[in-house]
């Protein structure tokens, strides 16, 4: 009985697009958006061979393109050079444990069931903290893969270590030809990074410890963020899903996502990896 | 209320509210094991993860929570509150958390309660994982083991947050509003952790002087955490057959549709967070309490089942503090039965033998020479013969495990009866004390006849510690300190440095090179 009712229900909203009831997004406003290297959550490349793409460029346009209502969060962190992979991993990991899922299986008459998703604690080496993620291998492949280049980049900046790494919430929306598909962001996390450098081992013995409660506080930020229970994208029907979720994963579901970073240079401002990315996209419409 | 809410959804949300505390506690508890928790992600849906999340079910944990509970659920001005607490090898304990689950009375008819409520149960629970290993006594109890425990208790009923001293904060994991209230989970934990630490620290240094580092496993490994028997602190606990736990064979709800029409409005509702604290009604219930953590009794730990206070991780570690043997004895969760029916009449003798090792430890240079003299009653000394000790190479002869075999003869001192289990303990406690005397070192200002250095003993290899030490002892002089080289004086030195000069020269290039390249 109960599924039935929903099954009635279902059929009247599977043809509807994200459409007319959704909140109008509106421009972004984060430092967050371009610059970087975007590494893409399984990207649509796989997962979609139909659609429109361009090997190197990003799959769809960048956000700015449309008016977007999008929350961001700024965390703010300071570590030590050899903290820095750990302090990225923590965070992104904690964030993402929040926004994934269970791999959905689709059965008929639009109802759909969950997969389980595992956790995992991990010990930081560098660090006295402790962070949960999701027992997903390759997600955690994919994150180590962008945050050793941040980090690999933030050593090669020279000046004075700072830089911040964004982890970007999206959903795609179709465009017809010849536009290639929309990114809409709906969340998007910074994390600024300062590197400091230390003298003696007394020192980094007190920022281990100092690093890791700062950590316990953004755990505690994120958290109470993802408490608000503020704009999720609408659980999507088959058709939908891989425009709200990255499906490439075996075993969990997290919303599409990309990562981004930038390198501030002693002056402040970004490097011209913004420039070349934006030229990039407009070359790949 | 309820008509606007049918029975089939009260019914659900009466099951997920029930199934949500029941893996809050799991959460909570596994995260206070001291171990690191792992669970599989598991792509096609079992139907018994609750929540989506593979969070494993300790039996006895359930059990303590089912109790505590009672068929009731968390309702206004009744939380249901796990209180996480530290106990110190010498009976001390301090409450360092206690985590609420409340219900207040802001509902949400809105709501879909199949879809919105669960998700974001489900989602509470993920920050729950998160938070449990953030607060202070995460990091205490991954270092369980040797000084201390890390104990937990479940209670029902109104939120008592007076035992958390001053200046306690707390930190809200999450709000999910249903229609019938608005779910809350907060911790409360106390700050002046580092305080407590210390002063017992500094009052029982850990004679064995192994430091728990982070990237070591621990010395004293507990047995991994799922097993049961850990949990149990007697033996009638082993025997005990828990009642199936038929509700956990229910299918959770994992078939979910897509989203009709009215889903829109309800998931973008925001909550006026809820006011934290004791719930808004105070109706004075009683707490219903399924056990008590009383640290003024200690022997109540050792009586499992009717009192709480399950130890999470046994302490096997005998304790080497020779001062509160008596108390340490009494305080091993392991031993079952036996031991708390033993304790009257052992009590007598662990005191007897710790005056008299504590007489001992005293003066380590005296051990040697001085009988060992046995009280076994008020004004009864029986010393005990000792030459087959002194024969042996072991230093502290007296205080090696041979020593039992002696007193387990002795009809007055172990009672017929007397346990298996409290001699090894005993055993293990001498043997705990002589290596901690050990640190007194030998090579003090005493007539030593024979070098022995601590822990060696003349066995098997020709050559042990002692010898070695003796031949290394004095190593000759390097030859470059040594004057007599080749009689080369200093007039001959410098006639050779111009030469030396010359070829340093030479190889100026060579020199560049290299430093350029630590650049």
């Amino acid at each position: 009985m109960g599924i039935s009712r929903w099954q009635g229900q279902a059929r009247g909203s599977w043809q509807s697009h994200p459409g007319p009831a959704r909140p109008c997004p509106e421009p972004a406003l984060s430092a967050a958006q371009g610059g970087g290297l975007p590494w893409r959550a399984g990207s649509a490349a796989e997962s979609q061979p139909g659609s429109v793409l361009a090997g190197r460029a990003p799959p769809c346009l960048p956000p700015g393109h449309g008016a977007m209502n999008c929350r961001s969060e700024v965390l703010e962190v300071s570590v030590e050079g050899r903290q820095i992979e750990e302090a990225m991993l923590a965070v992104l990991h904690t964030i993402l444990l929040h926004r994934s899922t269970g791999k959905f299986h689709y059965k008929k008459e639009g109802t759909y069931s969950i997969g389980t998703v595992g956790t995992q604690d991990v010990d930081c080496d560098f660090i006295d903290f402790t962070y949960v993620r999701v027992s997903s291998e390759e997600l955690d492949r994919a994150l180590r893969k962008a945050v050793g280049e941040f980090k690999d980049a933030l050593r090669n900046s020279g000046g004075d270590g700072m830089g911040q790494i964004s982890l970007e919430f999206y959903q795609k929306k179709k465009s017809r030809w010849p536009f290639s598909d929309e990114c809409i962001p709906w969340e998007v996390w910074t994390i600024r990074v300062n590197v400091v450098s230390l003298a003696n081992e007394q020192e980094r013995q007190i920022c281990r410890e100092k690093v890791g409660e700062k950590l316990c506080e953004k755990v505690i930020n994120i958290v109470e963020v993802m408490n608000r229970h503020e704009y999720l994208p609408k659980m999507p029907t088959q058709s939908e899903v891989d425009n709200v979720f990255d499906t490439g994963l075996k075993d969990v579901q997290p919303y599409l996502y990309k990562i981004s970073y930038q390198i501030t240079d002693s002056l402040g401002t970004s490097v011209t990896t913004t420039m070349r990315r934006l030229i990039k996209d407009t070359l790949a419409l | 209320m309820d008509t606007d809410l049918s029975s089939q959804d009260r019914k659900d949300l009466d099951k997920f509210i029930k199934f949500f505390a029941l893996k809050t506690v799991q959460v909570i508890v596994q995260a206070r094991l001291g171990e690191k928790i792992c669970t599989r992600s598991s792509s096609s849906p079992t139907g018994s993860d609750w929540f989506n999340l593979a969070i494993k079910d300790i039996p006895e944990v359930t059990h303590e929570a089912k109790k505590a509970l009672a068929g009731q659920l968390p309702a206004v001005g009744r939380s249901m509150c796990v209180e996480i607490s530290l106990k110190t090898s010498e009976g001390d304990s301090m409450e360092l958390e206690i985590w609420c689950l409340e219900m207040n009375e802001k509902c949400d008819k809105e709501i879909k309660v199949s879809y919105t409520v669960y998700n974001r149960l489900s989602l509470l629970l993920k920050s729950l994982l998160a938070i449990t290993r953030v607060t202070p006594a995460y990091r205490l109890s991954r270092k369980q083991g040797h000084e201390y425990v890390i104990l937990y208790r479940i209670y029902f009923g109104e939120v008592q947050l007076s035992g958390l001293g001053e200046g306690f904060q707390t930190v809200r994991v999450g709000t999910v509003g249903t229609p019938v209230g608005t779910i809350t989970l907060s911790c409360a934990y106390r700050i002046n952790l580092a305080f407590m630490s210390t002063r017992q620290f500094e009052r029982t240094p850990p004679i064995m002087g192994i430091i728990i580092d982070h990237f070591v496993d621990r010395p004293y490994p507990s047995s991994s955490p799922m097993h049961p028997c850990n949990y149990r602190t007697t033996a009638e606990d082993n025997a005990a057959v828990y009642p199936s736990v038929e509700d956990s064979q229910e299918v959770c709800t994992t078939s979910f549709s897509t989203s009709p029409p009215s889903q829109l409005s309800s998931s973008r509702l925001s909550y006026q967070p809820a006011a934290l604290g004791v719930g808004s009604a105070d109706m004075g219930y009683p707490v219903v309490f399924a056990g008590g953590l009383n640290a003024a009794h200690p022997h109540q730990l050792i009586v499992p089942g009717k009192e709480g206070g399950v130890p999470l991780v046994p302490s096997q570690s005998p304790h080497a503090t020779q001062a509160d043997q008596e108390r340490m004895a009494m305080c091993t969760p392991l031993d079952g039965a036996h031991y708390s029916a033993a304790t009257p009449s052992s009590s007598e003798d662990t005191e007897t033998v710790s005056n008299s090792s504590e007489a001992k430890s005293g003066s380590p240079h005296d051990i040697l020479e001085t009988i060992f003299v046995r009280k076994v009653g008020a004004f009864v000394n029986k010393p005990i013969n000792q030459v087959t000790m002194a024969n042996l190479d072991i230093p502290f002869a007296m205080f090696a495990p041979k020593n039992i075999e002696l007193e387990d003869n002795d009809p007055m001192v172990n009672p017929p009866d007397s346990p298996e289990t409290e001699s090894p303990l005993l055993g293990s406690l001498h043997s705990e004390g002589s290596s901690g005397n050990s640190t007194g070192n030998t090579h003090d200002d005493f007539v030593m006849v024979d070098f022995k250095p601590a822990f060696s003993k003349d066995d098997i290899l020709p050559m042990d510690l002692g010898t070695f030490y003796r031949e290394f002892q004095n190593p000759p002089q390097l030859s470059s300190l040594s004057i007599d080289i080749g009689a080369q004086s200093m007039a001959e030195d410098l006639d050779s440095l111009p030469e030396k000069l010359a070829v340093h020269e030479k190889n100026v290039k060579e020199f560049d090179a290299f430093v350029e390249t630590l650049q």
